[in-house]
């Protein structure tokens, strides 16, 4: 409704200067914000905004009208946002675009139209590889790239034997084939559970019984709150290490605590990272809030200053798409990313830095500590069949 | 060691069963004694779930924290029946489904609005934290508390509906309302009691799995699924079915996705038991519904009427 508020205020307020050079920078926000991922979607918003007000509101001088709508982790309510964004908003940018197959439902309508989309959640591995296109971006990860990292980790630490677990889904098999692609020890089994599972307690005996060196799993959102509740019950996060990715990180953590120290987890970004910037971006958004960042409010965060470096490079002149394309992809280069070393790679996915971070208790406590880069300055491995340059 | 894995497995299926059995109690009774189907009562599971999560988190107890799911269940539940169940008992199940329907979105939306789309934190106490050494297998000592607060639910609610007054009155009740009510029991606040002491169990449940679960809204829609398979598979109004039913889902489904998929390795390659067992064992609850509905529609344990 507000949004809605909002657009109509703009469109008066488009008509209203008619003849000026060029108006406000209109900008499409779309996120899952209700539903079980809503933290996740809230995060990303709340970071992209928390840069936006530290700019008064304006990025590269212009100031900025955030439209914003709820994908609710559906593929054809993203297309219609999408459109909406595209056919009726004119807006000069997408921002967001939810998970993988929300992100893929919406692509025709943006790739036809070349308005500049900058994903926020999602860098699924047909966008990265044969699927690439000009104007669409991801400012966040190849999907693959934290599973990657916990495998290099676990070949890294020598690990013999490994458990795999995964929920039984296309981005489950995606974790599993990304782990495996840089682990080359023995698989001991790997599960794949219901999605959505609620108790994990007969694969966590079956995983007892197998007796491996580590486990690896992937659980997103609630299940991964579950299985960590479960599997630190049951008395194995002091005998076995726990690697994951998506599974402990900002969302997760607070309803967590205790159960998860100990275990580490694949990410680009967290609390411990001693960038540039980082702690005065924490500090606020902590302060804002009332919580603890994540690493989708991080990502948020450096797609607002990812757009202020481009908006600035055309003068705020959005209208020729090509050249605003052209200008996001070399901001890239330019952008001082929470995360540390940051470009666009020829597939407009980021060549960036995959951590391993472990929960700690530091004085009753828990956060997380940076235990090392398993895969520094990190390309895609999907890149290579991208054909743009 | 292939034993004590074995213990474990059947350990977990009792304790999913149990879990299941404080769920499926309320709905049965409310379903076959009053014929109200209630979508909400995987919200009442919700709502136990974050009022032991406050509370925990408040006091640093977790009995209290269950004391307070019970009250907010029992409260939630009086307030639900005379609100909006109490009018809709005379209409048709398609307007009982329709307007609980709508209570399990308010139920959820409520919770996100005021506890945010962030899971609660649970603690659980020290002493129940450890584990238990079953056979050279550790075995989490909280699940145990789980069995035991089931079972003795069990033998208090079987006690309560076969040998107490209350019981006699609402089996009397469900055969034959006007006569019972002619005989000068009030029938409205015997239906009202009914509804919210399913509610009360309801509660319980989600307080007992709140420490074991991500406490999030939305947490009751999954398990009011498998609860309404239980209580078709027990028999509608029966809870002494509801139990064994309870039990047997709670088995099957532990079991099945325990040893389809290995089971399966022996006849496909690994690659297809991987992707085709979580699959079919997800479905097994389900098949054995179907396979109950077909030779023994009434249930397998139904209540005895007339």
């Amino acid at each position: 409704m507000n949004t809605r508020n909002k657009g109509t205020l703009s469109a008066l307020a488009l008509v209203a200067v008619t003849g000026m050079a060029h108006a406000d920078i209109k900008i499409g926000f779309s996120a899952p914000l209700s539903g079980p991922v809503a933290a996740v979607g809230q995060d990303q918003y709340d970071g992209f905004m928390l840069a936006l007000e530290a700019r008064g509101g304006k990025l590269g001088g212009q100031t900025v009208n955030v439209l914003r709508e709820d994908d609710q982790l559906k593929p054809e309510l993203g297309n219609q946002i999408a459109r909406k964004f595209v056919d009726r908003d004119k807006v000069d940018a997408i921002v967001g675009l939810g998970f993988s197959n929300v992100l893929m439902a919406s692509l025709p309508r943006i790739v036809e139209s070349g308005t500049v989309a900058i994903a926020t959640n999602a860098g699924p591995s047909v966008l990265a590889g044969k699927g690439c296109v000009p104007n669409v971006f991801s400012v966040a990860w190849q999907n693959d790239g934290s599973a990657e990292a916990m495998g290099k980790y676990a070949q890294d630490k020598g690990y013999k034997r490994v458990y795999l677990m995964a929920p039984n889904y296309q981005a489950g098999k995606d974790f599993i084939g990304g782990f495996k692609r840089f682990y080359k020890g023995e698989i001991v089994d790997e599960v794949y559970t219901q999605v959505n599972q609620p108790d994990y307690s007969a694969e966590i005996a079956q995983l007892q019984a197998a007796a491996p060196d580590a486990v690896f799993v992937f659980y997103p959102g609630g299940m991964g709150v579950n299985f960590v509740k479960q599997f630190s019950q049951a008395g194995l996060t002091k005998k076995l290490p726990l690697l994951s990715a998506f599974t402990v990180d900002g969302t997760t953590l607070p309803s967590l605590r205790d159960a998860a120290v100990g275990t580490v987890s694949g990410a680009v970004w967290d609390v411990a990272l001693s960038t540039q910037g980082n702690r005065e971006f924490i500090d606020s958004f902590t302060k804002k809030y009332g919580r603890t960042p994540s690493a989708y409010a991080a990502v948020g965060y450096d797609a607002a200053n990812l757009l202020d470096i481009a908006v600035r490079k055309v003068g705020g002149n959005t209208s020729d798409k090509a050249a605003f394309t052209a200008a996001v992809k070399s901001a890239g280069a330019e952008l001082k990313s929470l995360r540390g070393p940051f470009r666009f790679n020829h597939n407009n996915l980021p060549i960036q830095n995959y951590y391993a971070f472990q929960t700690v208790s530091e004085g009753g406590r828990v956060t997380a500590k940076m235990v090392g880069t398993p895969l520094p300055e990190h390309q895609d491995t999907y890149a290579v069949e991208c054909k743009q340059r | 060691m292939t034993f004590s894995l074995l213990l474990a497995q059947l350990l977990n299926g009792l304790q999913y069963g149990v879990l299941l059995f404080l769920l499926a109690a309320g709905l049965t009774l409310v379903f076959g004694i009053m014929s109200f189907v209630n979508l909400a009562h995987g919200s009442l599971y919700m709502l136990g779930a974050y009022a032991a999560a406050v509370v925990t988190g408040a006091t640093d107890s977790f009995a209290l924290g269950v004391f307070a799911a019970l009250a907010t269940g029992t409260v939630v539940g009086m307030l639900l029946e005379s609100a909006a169940v109490s009018r809709l008992y005379r209409r048709d199940h398609l307007d009982h489904v329709l307007a609980t329907f709508g209570l399990v979105l308010f139920f959820n939306e409520m919770t996100r609005m005021i506890w945010g789309p962030q899971p609660l934190f649970v603690a659980l106490p020290e002493s129940l934290s450890g584990t238990i050494d079953i056979f050279g297998f550790s075995y989490p000592a909280y699940r145990f508390l789980i069995i035991a607060v089931g079972l003795a639910v069990a033998i208090g609610s079987s006690w309560l509906i076969h040998k107490a007054r209350v019981g006699m009155l609402v089996r009397a009740g469900s055969v034959n309302p006007q006569m019972v009510g002619a005989l000068g029991v009030n029938i409205r606040l015997l239906n009202a009691m009914l509804f919210a002491l399913g509610a009360a169990l309801a509660a319980l449940a989600g307080a007992m799995a709140a420490p074991i679960l991500s406490v999030q809204s939305g947490m009751g829609e999954p398990v009011l699924i498998t609860t309404l398979v239980v209580i078709v598979i027990g028999g509608i109004g029966s809870v002494s079915g509801a139990f064994y039913a309870a039990l047997i889902v709670g088995l099957t489904d532990t079991l099945g996705r325990t040893y389809l998929p290995l089971l399966m390795r022996e006849f496909a390659s690994r690659d297809v038991a991987n992707a085709a067992g979580p699959a079919l064992a997800s479905m097994l609850v389900y098949l054995l519904m179907a396979v109950v509905l077909a030779v023994r529609p009434q249930g397998l344990f139904p209540a005895h009427k007339g």
